[in-house]
């Protein structure tokens, strides 16, 4: 049996062979692009360190961006969906078994009503 | 050899279920000679269901009777019916025990290295036995009584081990809430048992299969099986027990308890396609329309709550739940499809990614749990800039990020795209919210990633050092899988996955391998 044998989708195919060889050309592309770029840089001068809208940090702990801030702006954005998924999350015993008893009331709908 | 083939469906539940015993009389003797042992029996396991699984795909379906060996062979005195059970292995069966195995193995390895210095191994090794037995059992008996038993035997196992960390509140309470919702599970699994046994006195699932009527009956007790099984499945919104159970049991045994959850969903795939597959007369595509949008909901709220979470373990947790929808929507995408071509597509892209979300999301647990041993934080705003000093758990990381966000060419993207081009021939919008979804699930990860190994080195993380051998092993087996399940996913599906697919598109092979027939 091959190996490589590429997957049939129905309207396509996926070879990841294939994805390979072209990740690589692109990796060599990207190579011999970085290699025209300039060379001439000072190291360990102000133009290696990265540079935060010209102010000056002094711990570097303080660069760290937390887990929790990040993406702060689509929670914030979403937040009345989100208020309410949360709220559904109660970590309440007795509601989850409601949930059940919910959702067997939809499969009795489907199963009894529509079929 | 051919000795062991013919029995080796009762030696998959006998040699661990023996072992379970043993396990506490050599913890007496030595903890290496308890922890190799376990080792030794989960690999000479999993080379028994190769061997078997190499049979059955040369040879078709596998039974195996304990008890009377034929139907007519009744007790002489009081019983009408043979004292039988059988086990009846076909292509999904052994699929299925080739993922509980592989994952029992991996968390005893990683188990070995993790635990060193914690008391009570002894029962956390038969009590990983006996939750291996119980999904092997759910997956090989034909016997519908009998998958309630093992499932009864998977769900208090894995509630005991869930709690193995006594001392941590959050964790008996997570344990609480598994046990209340499996009884309740396994309270209906059994009630529709109850009412299939009185309609047809038979509980073999290809006899009852055969002599299945649909009548009212016969409907609620299919209402009462797919509720229970979808719920432990962790289908939403009854998944709220999931993100509790995995985010707060340990990382060897959530990685467990997620190949135990994917044995119910084989129940539920069984059910479907199986015990009322052949009844043309009920129509499935309406619960395949509420398999889908199910999957869908599971899909978008797991995601959507990933990404609200401060815990590490509760974050991959919700991702996981989301994980879950993409195998729901295939399977019920094959049965809304019922006959088009891209049935069979949409099947085999929700079976492949049982195999691959396991490995997947075992793998991001596995280094959760690796980073929580080094650091003893699982707030990620208490962690950051580790890639320094865990070299090797990053790259798991990153591998196990790009597979479960479905990027190329890791095993992820082989399976969803196979559920992204058929879901869209049923309609275009689940295609969609799937491939949203896939791209927010990596956002997430990004940002998990982003938040555990880059940035600078936080003050009280000076000191971290790299994980043991044993916890790097067993991460790097997974992200070994992952890798040669994504360079060849066509191999990978014509050997396992095309069997189990074709399993439960022929459920009348199923019957007549007990029954008879042509």
């Amino acid at each position: 049996m091959n190996p490589f044998v590429p997957i049939d989708t129905g309207s396509g195919f996926w070879n990841p062979l294939i994805w390979v060889i072209v990740f690589i050309i692109a990796l060599l592309i990207v190579y011999v692009i970085r290699g025209l770029g300039r060379g001439d840089y000072k190291k360990n001068t102000g133009q290696t360190k990265p540079f935060l809208s010209g102010n000056v940090v002094e711990n570097d702990e303080q660069l760290h961006v937390k887990g929790g801030n990040v993406y702060w702006g689509f929670t914030e954005a979403f937040k009345g969906y989100y208020n309410k998924i949360k709220s559904m999350h109660t970590g309440d015993t007795r509601d989850y078994v409601l949930w059940f008893l919910v959702m067997m009331v939809v499969f009795f709908a489907v199963v009894l009503g529509v079929m | 050899m051919n000795s062991i083939i013919t029995h080796s469906p009762a030696l998959l539940i006998a040699i661990p279920l023996f072992a379970a015993f043993i396990t506490p009389l050599l913890s007496r003797i030595h903890r290496r000679a308890r922890d190799g042992f376990v080792l030794i029996v989960l690999a000479a396991t999993e080379l028994l269901a190769l061997l078997l699984a190499q049979d059955i795909y040369a040879n078709g379906i596998r039974k195996y009777v304990f008890g009377a060996t034929l139907p007519s062979l009744t007790h002489p005195g009081t019983m009408s019916i043979p004292v039988r059970i059988i086990f009846e292995i076909d292509g999904l069966s052994i699929f299925m025990v080739l993922i509980s195995l592989t994952i029992a193995f991996v968390a005893t390895v990683y188990s070995s290295s993790f635990f060193k210095k914690e008391d009570g191994l002894d029962r956390y090794y038969t009590l990983l036995l006996l939750v291996t037995v119980g999904m092997v059992g759910m997956e090989l008996t034909g016997d519908l009584f009998n998958f309630f038993v093992f499932l009864e035997i998977t769900s208090i196992a894995s509630c005991a081990l869930i709690a193995f960390w006594v001392d941590r509140g959050e964790s008996l309470e997570a344990a609480f809430k598994y046990i209340v919702i499996s009884s309740i599970g396994a309270l209906f699994v059994l009630m529709a048992i109850g009412f299939l046994y009185g309609q047809y006195d038979a509980l073999n699932i290809a006899a009852l299969a055969n002599s299945i009527q649909f009548t009212f009956i016969d409907k609620v007790a299919l209402v009462l099986l797919l509720a229970a099984l979808t719920m432990k499945a962790g289908i939403a919104p009854m998944h709220m027990w999931l993100p509790d159970a995995y985010g707060e049991a340990p990382p060897s045994v959530t990685i467990a308890v997620v190949a135990a959850t994917q044995a119910s969903l084989y129940g539920v795939l069984r059910v479907c396609f199986t015990l009322y597959g052949k009844g043309l007369r009920l129509n499935m595509a309406a619960v395949g329309w509420t398999l889908v949008g199910l999957g869908l909901l599971t899909i978008f709220i797991g995601v959507t709550m990933a990404l609200v979470q401060r815990s590490l373990t509760r974050t991959i947790a919700f991702a996981a739940v989301g994980e879950i929808g993409y195998m729901v929507i295939g399977a019920g995408t094959a049965l809304a499809a019922g006959a088009q071509n891209f049935a069979t597509v949409a099947l085999k892209g929700g079976v492949f990614h049982i195999f691959n979300d396991v490995l997947d999301i075992g793998l991001l647990f596995l280094v959760a749990g690796a980073i929580i041993y080094a650091t003893k934080e699982r707030d990620l705003n208490n962690l950051g800039g580790l890639a320094k000093r865990m070299k090797y758990t990053t790259v798991f990381f990153l591998i196990g990020l790009l597979a479960v966000a479905g990027m190329p060419p890791l095993n992820g993207f082989a399976s969803k795209i196979l559920i992204y081009e058929s879901t869209y021939q049923l309609n275009p919008i689940i295609s969609i919210i799937a491939i949203l979804s896939s791209i927010l699930l990596l956002a997430i990860f990004v940002k998990i990633f982003y938040s555990l190994f880059l940035g600078p080195e936080l003050p009280h993380l000076r000191d971290v050092k790299e994980v043991p051998k044993g916890m790097l092993v067993a991460m790097a087996i997974l992200a070994t899988l992952i890798i040669i399940f994504g360079l060849f996913p066509g191999y990978v599906l014509q050997t396992i996955v095309d069997p189990a697919v074709a399993a439960l598109s022929n459920p009348t092979n199923y019957i007549n391998a007990i029954l008879g027939g042509a």
